[in-house]
């Protein structure tokens, strides 16, 4: 007995001397963790637990026998068909985001499956481009992401350019770069706009479209069009930019900053925005940062833009800005003017377009919509070879066959993947989270 | 006497009508001013005619009914609604001219509680999923923070010992309730807001992820009696809160400076939250309200008996 008990205190001590706060750990482990200001999930009933109680209980109603009914071969039990609720989210629902159409099947609020259709936004893109010649098929090319317009322009003129092995002057890959992190900062005010009202905050949305109005002066102001530019084209760019647009340009990237902190300030540590965004439409815990599903990617990358716009500012260098190839950039106005041949071929430019040897490409540049990933890359696939018979009517100065990889298509596929299990109010934060643009998406 | 009464009830609804029209306005210039705009500015004065406008324009429409909604229900339940956020009105102790409840509080309850079947029929009538989903959450959300509500009254009750709104006039002379109790206050706004259905808590309207929830399908008029109604209600419970909290009757002009004040931070708290999820709100009332505002009424309780036992 004795030396049971020595046993057993000895256990004790030494258990206390050499363990301590592990110990501890161990044996109020559940006070441990019901601290609530430890940095991990929380756990909320989700669809599948509730399951397990569904049917009879444990505990009886009142009134309610525990006992099953006894069988009777002749009184058949009324059977009732239950479904689920189905509910038509879009397309004019107003967190639709366009003309998404969502068939969500609800458990209560819970979403049960989520199957987005698509289509709406149809414009058969990848087959108009097959008639135009590549001067005509750029323009699709705004209409297709329009919330990021000059990102999806550089795809298409690096995808040209490879085929022709020709590359843009420095000053025009500067100015390329340049305008590709605006619309990044534009898409991003966008989605961060879009995200909260989504999320049900909606002073955001109108602080952070007043910026991307000032940047749309900015397309405005060097290409001539507030939305669709049509300005990055393969051979460089189509204008160089006015005198004074990099001053204002540096003037407002130098109080933007402050504009993000403004909304960082209303949103990050916001206890509510927190609840509705953190652990909601997870792929898994680091397929989400991957993925760059989350929004504070978002804002952090807009900070890294204005960094790299600084440096395009500060390193600008002068020179062209078009190719010096007459076949594929038209010649100057003022060569125009003077010189006969430079019209002749202003003319074939811009009438019977330029030629492109076959041949096929995949040219993916990182979109605005997903990033931290080269896997989710908005690229397009140019396939020049004469397949068809048309072709040869037309000749080779159209496009054959131009294949488009919208990253917004694959993240809505990824909707009920995403949204399964979540509540209805988390179905439409995730729809924000997945920036999705229906003019990509359908094509 | 009963005329006088009636009449001087007609004059506050008027009055109370007309404050709507310029809540909506207030309302409309501040979210404006916090967006970076202007709001409302071109008709009339400043945009002070736009309520009276925006009314015109409502009551003109054309007023559609869902084909196979339940049209009696569906048709008075904007009415019902209206009426009762004007009836509660009645319990504001005015001193001259007004029926005094002297059990103005429980009457206060039992107009909330009434108040949740309107919204409950709109929903439900209107024969459209996404009003009944309002309406659902409508329903349970507000039943869950009346009881929020009705124990922080009820703690309140026990500190001025009695039913009537009058006493808290008489007991907040010398320090308004807001200091003394500041969470319980917090907790009432928080529970008045969610009432009210208001920002964080607005999932009966749920814009983003119901269209506009339990009145999805009203249109014109019935709209109109909706919106009059919430607002009423937002103005309502300001009053009550400068009443409960920050002392003064509607006697002094003070007291409305403070009502503004609240509806004030009604609009404020719109600007600047996102909402709430929906089962996220009901913990927030079953698990962080509840347990505060209980103990809270059991404190009060204790000091109430202490105070008697130290009499005797």
């Amino acid at each position: 007995m004795a030396a049971v008990l020595g046993n057993i205190s000895h256990k004790l001590v030494s258990s206390a001397v050499s363990l301590g706060s592990k110990c501890l750990l161990k044996n109020t482990g559940s006070l441990y963790f019901a601290n609530s200001t430890r940095g991990g999930a929380k756990w909320y009933p989700d669809a599948e637990w509730i399951k397990q109680f569904e049917g009879p209980v444990m505990v009886p109603f009142e009134g309610q026998s525990m006992d099953l009914p006894s069988w009777n071969s002749k009184l058949a039990p009324v059977e009732k068909k239950v479904r689920n609720v189905s509910l038509n989210f879009g397309p004019q629902h107003p967190a639709a985001h366009g003309v998404l159409r969502l068939v969500l099947e609800l458990d209560g609020e819970t979403v049960v499956r989520a199957d987005p259709h698509i289509g709406l936004l149809h414009r058969g893109t990848e087959k108009l481009i097959e008639y135009k010649t590549y001067t005509q098929s750029l323009p699709y090319f705004d209409r297709l992401d329009y919330v990021s317009m000059m990102c999806n322009e550089q795809a298409f003129s690096l995808a040209v350019e490879k085929l022709l092995g020709l590359e843009a002057p420095i000053r025009a890959k500067y100015i390329r770069t340049m305008f590709a992190e605006i619309t990044r900062i534009m898409n991003h005010c966008m989605f961060l706009g879009t995200h909260a009202l989504d999320v049900g905050a909606l002073t955001p949305f109108l602080w952070l479209f007043e910026e991307r109005e000032k940047m749309m002066e900015f397309y405005e102001r060097a290409s001539g069009a507030r939305l669709h530019a049509a300005y990055v084209r393969p051979g460089g760019v189509a204008f160089d930019i006015p005198i004074g647009l990099m001053d204002d340009i540096y003037e407002f990237i130098s109080k933007f900053g402050e504009r993000l902190d403004e909304v960082e300030d209303v949103l990050t540590h916001n206890r509510i925005w927190k609840q509705r965004t953190i652990d909601i439409g997870t792929v898994s815990a680091e397929d989400a940062l991957n993925y760059g599903f989350r929004y504070l990617i978002r804002v952090e990358e807009m900070r890294q833009s204005l960094r790299i716009v600084e440096q395009c500012l500060n390193q600008m260098p002068p020179g062209e800005v078009r190719v010096d190839d007459v076949k594929v950039a038209p010649p100057s106005r003022a060569e125009m003017k003077s010189s006969m041949e430079a019209l002749i071929h202003h003319f074939k430019v811009f009438t019977q377009g330029y030629q492109v040897p076959p041949g096929t490409t995949y040219t993916a540049v990182e979109a605005p919509k997903v990033t931290a990933s080269i896997l989710w890359v908005s690229r397009i696939s140019l396939m020049n070879c004469p397949i068809r018979e048309s072709h040869q009517v037309i000749g080779e100065v159209a496009v054959p066959r131009c294949k488009i990889k919208a990253p917004g298509f694959a993240h809505l596929a990824a909707t009920d993947m995403v949204g399964k299990n979540h509540m209805l109010a988390d179905i439409v934060a995730i729809i924000g989270t997945l920036d999705i643009v229906f003019g990509e998406v359908d094509r | 006497m009963a005329l006088v009464m009636f009449v001087s009830y007609l004059i506050l609804i008027i009055c109370v009508l007309v404050g709507v029209a310029f809540v909506t306005l207030l309302e409309r210039k501040i979210l404006g001013y916090i967006q970076i705009r202007k709001g409302p500015n071109k008709v009339g004065f400043i945009g002070l005619l736009q309520p009276f406008a925006d009314a015109v324009k409502l009551f003109t429409k054309e007023q559609t009914v869902p084909v196979k909604s339940n049209f009696l229900p569906y048709y008075a339940s904007p009415v019902f609604s209206l009426f009762t956020a004007l009836i509660v009105w009645l319990v504001i102790p005015y001193e001259i001219g007004m029926m005094n409840l002297n059990m103005g509080v429980l009457f206060f309850l039992c107009c909330l509680g009434l108040g949740v079947y309107s919204t409950m029929s709109a929903g439900w009538a209107s024969n459209c999923k996404y009003s009944l989903l309002g309406s659902l959450r409508a329903v349970a959300q507000t039943i869950s923070y009346e009881v929020s509500l009705a124990l922080i009254l009820l703690s309140f009750i026990f500190l001025v010992g009695g039913f009537s709104l009058e006493l808290f006039n008489l007991y907040q002379e010398s320090v308004w309730f807001l200091w003394v109790t500041l969470p319980l206050a917090l907790i009432w706004f928080a529970s008045c807001l969610a009432e009210t259905n208001r920002t964080p808590f607005d999932f009966a309207e749920g814009e983003s992820e119901l269209v506009s929830g339990f009145n999805t399908e009203y249109s014109s008029g019935g709209f109109a009696l909706i919106f009059m109604a919430e607002y009423a209600s937002i103005l309502f419970m300001s009053a009550l809160f400068a009443l409960l909290f920050l002392g003064g009757g509607p006697s002094s002009p003070l007291f409305y400076a403070k009502l503004v004040g609240v509806s004030f931070a009604f609009i404020w708290v719109r600007g600047t939250l996102p909402r709430l999820r929906y089962d996220k709100l009901m913990g927030l009332a079953w698990k962080s309200f509840l347990p505060v505002s209980l103990n809270y009424l059991i404190f009060f309780m204790g000091m109430k008996m202490l105070c008697y036992c130290s009499m005797i």
